[in-house]
């Protein structure tokens, strides 16, 4: 328990989606201009990880890393599809995105209208199957740490994304060498927040 | 033909897609600590952007359009497979240093961009050269980045030691801020930047 707990803040904090490993960082630069805005889609990716992660943790533990058939047939023992997984993520996240937009926009047009451009979108976000493709390589043991690892990325990100837009809603008020307007400085002001996200760095949970 | 240079040599400056159109940084910026396993990075995302550009531009006649990001992925991941095996057997080290960014180059931006943008509407021929242009101003960004970061961070090019015994004996110290991942933003910040007052005179 106190295992997936650690797992959970780790995620949030040390292991920042945006900070520490870059991911997401497309829409996130793309969206980033207003709180509103991104803190929908800050919520869609947090909700699309809590869903996709425990899928392609189970696919994963049971169909593709080494020796996962083995509770089809002992025989099957030393098979290993590793080679598979990086399609079948992709395919199961693309699949889950198509399923829930079709179910938001079913039972809640009023989201489905606050995050519809961004919901195809977050299949190609590369912080999800980034945070599927750490979760293979960490090799965690239940569902439930993958689960608290997809929440915690998800929540981390949504942290770093509406930091970061309340930043730039202000930025605009400031004066700023012409050239280095819009874009530039917004991509300093992602390294000086990751420098101060490193702060974290020495927490051990 | 002056046309189809055009499309190789468009993205390294004037498109170039990481610089000016703000694509592929989520991978871009976390394999630049070492001059290596960016260059290997860099020609990884050439090859992969410029056979999918290929392979969706002959297909772009049978794809419906409603599932077409599905079958975009499908290609790009089958691509994506191929080079990290490729990876896997002959560079195994390098291959370890880029751990889960060989598979994000499935996400990549610019690769969806390109597909989407080009491929989708122009002849194969012409979509591979865009490719490989894209690819290129990618890459030329990603060297340029861990050109300085392991320069000043880590005192070596490639692995080998650039700044003599000398200076480090004279009180010059490498700057290990340099090596830390949030430097790489802040260095491709300085490089739009240059470019965008470069393009303004």
């Amino acid at each position: 328990m106190m295992d997936t707990l650690g797992i959970f803040f780790r995620s949030i904090f040390i292991d920042n989606m945006v900070f520490a490993y870059f991911l997401g960082m497309c829409s996130f630069l793309a969206v980033s201009k207003n709180v509103k805005t991104s803190f929908g889609l800050g919520i869609a990716v947090t909700f699309v990880l809590i869903v996709t992660l425990p899928v392609n943790y189970l696919l994963d533990r049971y169909i593709l890393s080494a020796g996962a058939l083995s509770w089809l047939s002992p025989a099957f023992a030393d098979v290993s599809l590793d080679f598979l997984s990086f399609i079948l993520f992709i395919a199961i996240i693309a699949a889950i995105v198509q399923i829930l937009e079709m179910v938001i926009e079913k039972f809640s047009p009023t989201l489905y209208n606050s995050l519809g451009i961004f919901l195809p979108l977050i299949a190609v976000n590369c912080a999800i199957l980034g945070a599927s493709l750490f979760m293979q390589e960490r090799h965690f043991d239940t569902i439930c740490q993958s689960l608290a690892y997809g929440f915690g990325s998800g929540l981390g990100w949504l942290l770093a994304i509406v930091g970061m837009a309340a930043i730039r809603e202000k930025i605009r008020y400031s004066k700023i060498p012409k050239s280095l307007q819009g874009t530039g400085i917004a991509f300093i002001i992602t390294g000086l927040m990751g420098i101060a996200f490193m702060a974290f760095l020495g927490i051990s949970i | 033909m002056s046309n189809n240079l055009k499309l190789i040599t468009a993205p390294l400056r004037k498109a170039n897609p990481v610089t000016v159109l703000i694509l592929g940084i989520c991978s871009a910026l976390a394999v630049t600590a070492k001059l290596k396993p960016a260059i290997v990075m860099a020609l990884s995302v050439t090859v992969v952007t410029a056979l999918s550009n290929l392979v969706i531009s002959l297909l772009r006649k049978g794809i419906p359009s409603k599932i077409r990001i599905i079958v975009q992925l499908i290609v790009v991941a089958t691509l994506v497979i191929l080079v990290d095996q490729f990876l896997k057997a002959f560079m195994y080290d390098v291959s370890k240093q880029l751990s889960v960014f060989v598979g994000l180059i499935i996400t990549n931006c610019i690769v969806m961009g390109r597909l989407e943008a080009f491929a989708m509407s122009h002849r194969p021929w012409e979509s591979f050269l865009d490719g490989i242009g894209n690819g290129l101003g990618y890459g030329s960004i990603l060297v340029i980045v861990a050109f300085v970061r392991e320069l000043f961070g880590s005192g070596t090019l490639l692995g080998y030691q650039v700044i003599t015994q000398g200076l480090y004996d004279f009180g010059y110290v490498n700057n290990s801020l340099m090596i830390l991942p949030p430097m790489a933003l802040i260095i491709i910040g300085i490089i739009i930047w240059l470019q965008k007052s470069e393009e303004e005179k």
